[in-house]
């Protein structure tokens, strides 16, 4: 693809010294990614990184519920920036893309509308005694490791390329609406074509897959699933981009936000059970990945040590695909070696078959 | 009595139409153009609306008389700043005046500012102008589109890119282009997807429903969203239709951006250097837009042209004059 405007896209992303806000959802959904991300900043890349276990959710969801008022979610992220800086640190950092959109939205409500942070900054007091001071730098995880790449790149043990033929893999990049959808600059490349991933593909050599519906929603919006009779709209979202990325035979998808990576994982299992349709190769989904994860298996990590065994669609052909050796016997156990418990048969996996009877009987 | 020096910034339609006039009646016009010809935007394009006769039966006849006039022109020529009575080119020449005449246009859109539609990115998307100038040089594809869509208000009416203005003459631009395609490919099927349909002109309208009656040219009420590839090249696009009320995809072979006139970025610049009003678009603000739209706020300092407002090349041709006329009116006013 060629890129003429991208490059006027950019933000400064700080080199160290970052302050980390968890994501309420991921640590259920892609249980080892957060941990990856903080492994590979510390130990793999000598990063000073605080993870606080002070910090609140953002209440992002509820806000986009409805359900907590502006005014209220302007008190808890300042007290998030109150705890960065009592902490020692000015360089923000956000694992979650909802969180990051809340945070953006909040840092420019502010700029433009200077009595609301006055407001905010008395409210923070009133409640918790705590002093708002703003981040110096804002970036999402996802930027982080994008600014990292290279130095990732340096220590890659394993590129994405397929072990077999020597062609680099075919990756699909699905970016989070509320990364740069809402403030087109606060994402590397945009909002149109954002290339926070793609330059991480790029730079451990992948190839990226252009496809009609790349832009697309997957469907996650709170409204589609929070309510349950909404669900189908949502399912029908992810399944209208998995249909437009089939005929490019992409080896995975990898995705920066915790509700696209969840639903387009999900969501394949999903369709294969009520339709019998699937997307990837010999009949089995597309492995869907998050960027840490992909940057560990870049990095050498243990798949089920990045928690790569929670996902609803195996992992295992696009493993083999890039020559990761792994050990299927402790796929389902714990880090103490607990037997963590394994999901049944389904047609979206290596076994298929079984699962689609059992519906029908 | 003495001919009075009158320097015209821009030497396309506006600038050559106001330099022969004031010839005509006297005076001494110096033209100064930032390109290495005169002709404007006008020289690059095709067939013009709503007669399809050669851009070049207007520009040629104009370009012509100027040299067979013996007007002094300045090609490749900036200018930096001027006033009333002195014109300063970036090479550090000075110009001394009687008056001038503002015909410096306006620019072109850049459509890569609306990403969406993929200018510059993804093969099969082209600009008006695009379109124009391949149609000039023969270079339009041998092979017939199946389907084409030609998108009107690209930076026009859109306050995302700054841009509110209406730029006036690309409805007429879409009808004119659909004809000229169905012409090179009778079989294949255009579209042309619009907010409004703006036919003000004279003869516009009736090729409007030329274009639908004779040529089959469809019309669809509702702005694209996005353009995406598709695996054989085609272009991936969607709109709603707003009349049916139904979103739409659809793949083309081609898809033509309609880019609109947005304000020149030396405007700013002038407007300092002379003590002129910008209006809100951009434009440089005429004195009162009924009997002194040539006027500026400044004495001595006139317009013409699409250097106020996007126009059509005949409203140019007749600012020019009207230009020109004004010009001479103040001098001998100001000679007493």
């Amino acid at each position: 693809m060629r890129r003429t405007k991208w490059e006027e896209y950019q933000k400064d992303i700080a080199d160290d010294k970052y302050y980390y806000a968890r994501s309420c959802i991921r640590q259920n959904f892609f249980p080892g990614s957060e941990k990856a991300f903080l492994d590979i900043l510390r130990n793999d890349l000598g990063k000073d990184i605080f993870d606080d276990p002070l910090h609140t959710s953002c209440t992002g969801i509820g806000y986009h519920s409805d359900i907590v008022p502006f005014e209220t979610i302007m008190t808890v992220v300042a007290r998030q920036f109150a705890l960065m800086h009592e902490a020692g640190y000015e360089n923000f950092t956000s694992s979650c893309i909802t969180s990051f959109g809340i945070y953006t939205e909040i840092l420019n409500t502010w700029e433009e509308f200077p009595e609301t942070e006055e407001r905010t900054r008395e409210n923070l007091f009133k409640a918790t005694g705590r002093e708002l001071v703003k981040p110096k730098s804002l970036a999402h995880t996802s930027d982080v490791i994008f600014h990292l790449r290279k130095e990732i790149a340096e220590r890659m043990k394993r590129p994405l390329v397929n072990a077999l033929t020597g062609e680099p893999l075919r990756v699909v990049e699905h970016i989070g609406c509320h990364y740069a959808k809402i403030f087109p600059k606060s994402g590397i490349g945009g909002s149109e074509f954002p290339y926070v991933l793609a330059g991480m593909i790029e730079s451990w050599g992948g190839e990226v897959v252009d496809y009609p519906e790349r832009r697309h929603c997957c469907g996650f919006g709170f409204r589609n699933y929070l309510v349950q009779a909404n669900r189908g709209y949502s399912v029908a979202n992810s399944q209208k981009k998995l249909e437009s990325m089939a005929p490019y035979r992409p080896d995975f998808i990898v995705c920066n936000c915790p509700g696209c990576s969840m639903f387009l994982d999900k969501w394949q299992y999903t369709i294969a059970e009520m339709e019998g349709t699937t997307y990837g190769a010999h009949g089995h989904g597309i492995p869907v990945l998050t960027y840490e994860e992909m940057a560990g298996l870049v990095l050498g990590y243990d798949p089920w040590e990045l928690g790569m065994q929670m996902h609803a669609v195996d992992v295992e052909p696009l493993l083999e695909k890039m020559g990761v050796e792994y050990d299927p016997s402790t796929k389902y156990l714990g880090p103490k070696g607990k037997y963590i418990g394994k999901p049944a048969a389904a047609a979206v996996n290596c076994s298929a078959g079984v699962t689609l009877y059992d519906i029908k009987k | 009595m003495r001919a009075r020096k009158v320097v015209i910034i821009g030497g396309g339609v506006a600038g050559m139409q106001t330099a022969l006039r004031l010839r005509a009646l006297g005076e001494e016009p110096i033209i100064i153009e930032r390109e290495a010809q005169l002709g404007g935007k006008v020289r690059n394009w095709y067939l013009l609306f709503p007669t399809f006769i050669p851009s070049a039966d207007v520009v040629e006849p104009l370009m012509r008389a100027v040299k067979e006039q013996g007007i002094e022109v300045h090609l490749g020529c900036e200018v930096v700043q001027f006033d009333n009575h002195r014109v300063e080119l970036a090479d550090g020449e000075r110009i001394d005046c009687d008056a001038v005449a503002l015909c410096s246009g306006s620019t072109i859109f850049d459509a890569r500012l609306k990403e969406e539609y993929g200018y510059g990115i993804y093969d099969n998307v082209y600009t008006s102008v695009d379109i124009e100038r391949m149609m000039a040089e023969g270079r339009m594809p041998e092979r017939s589109p199946r389907r084409v869509a030609i998108l009107h208000c690209v930076g026009s009416r859109d306050e995302k890119v700054c841009q509110r203005h209406c730029s006036k003459v690309c409805c007429i631009t879409g009808v004119k282009q659909a004809i000229e395609l169905k012409k090179l490919y009778p079989k294949a099927d255009v579209f042309n997807f619009y907010m409004d349909i703006r036919m003000f002109g004279p003869g516009y309208e009736e090729l409007y429903h030329t274009a639908q009656r004779n040529y089959n040219v469809h019309f669809v009420r509702g702005r694209i969203s996005e353009a995406s590839p598709l695996m054989d090249g085609c272009i991936q696009i969607k709109a709603e239709d707003t009349l049916t009320g139904r979103p739409l995809r659809m793949s083309v072979d081609m898809l033509i951006l309609l880019v609109g006139m947005r304000a020149n970025d030396d405007n700013v610049r002038f407007a300092e250097s002379a003590g002129l009003r910008l209006a809100d678009s951009g434009f440089m603000r005429a004195a009162d837009l009924f009997a002194g739209n040539v006027r500026s706020s400044r004495e001595g300092i006139f317009y013409a042209g699409t250097i106020t407002a996007p126009k059509s090349i005949g409203e140019v041709l007749n600012e020019g004059v009207v230009v020109a006329d004004s010009i001479v009116d103040y001098l001998n006013k100001q000679e007493g």
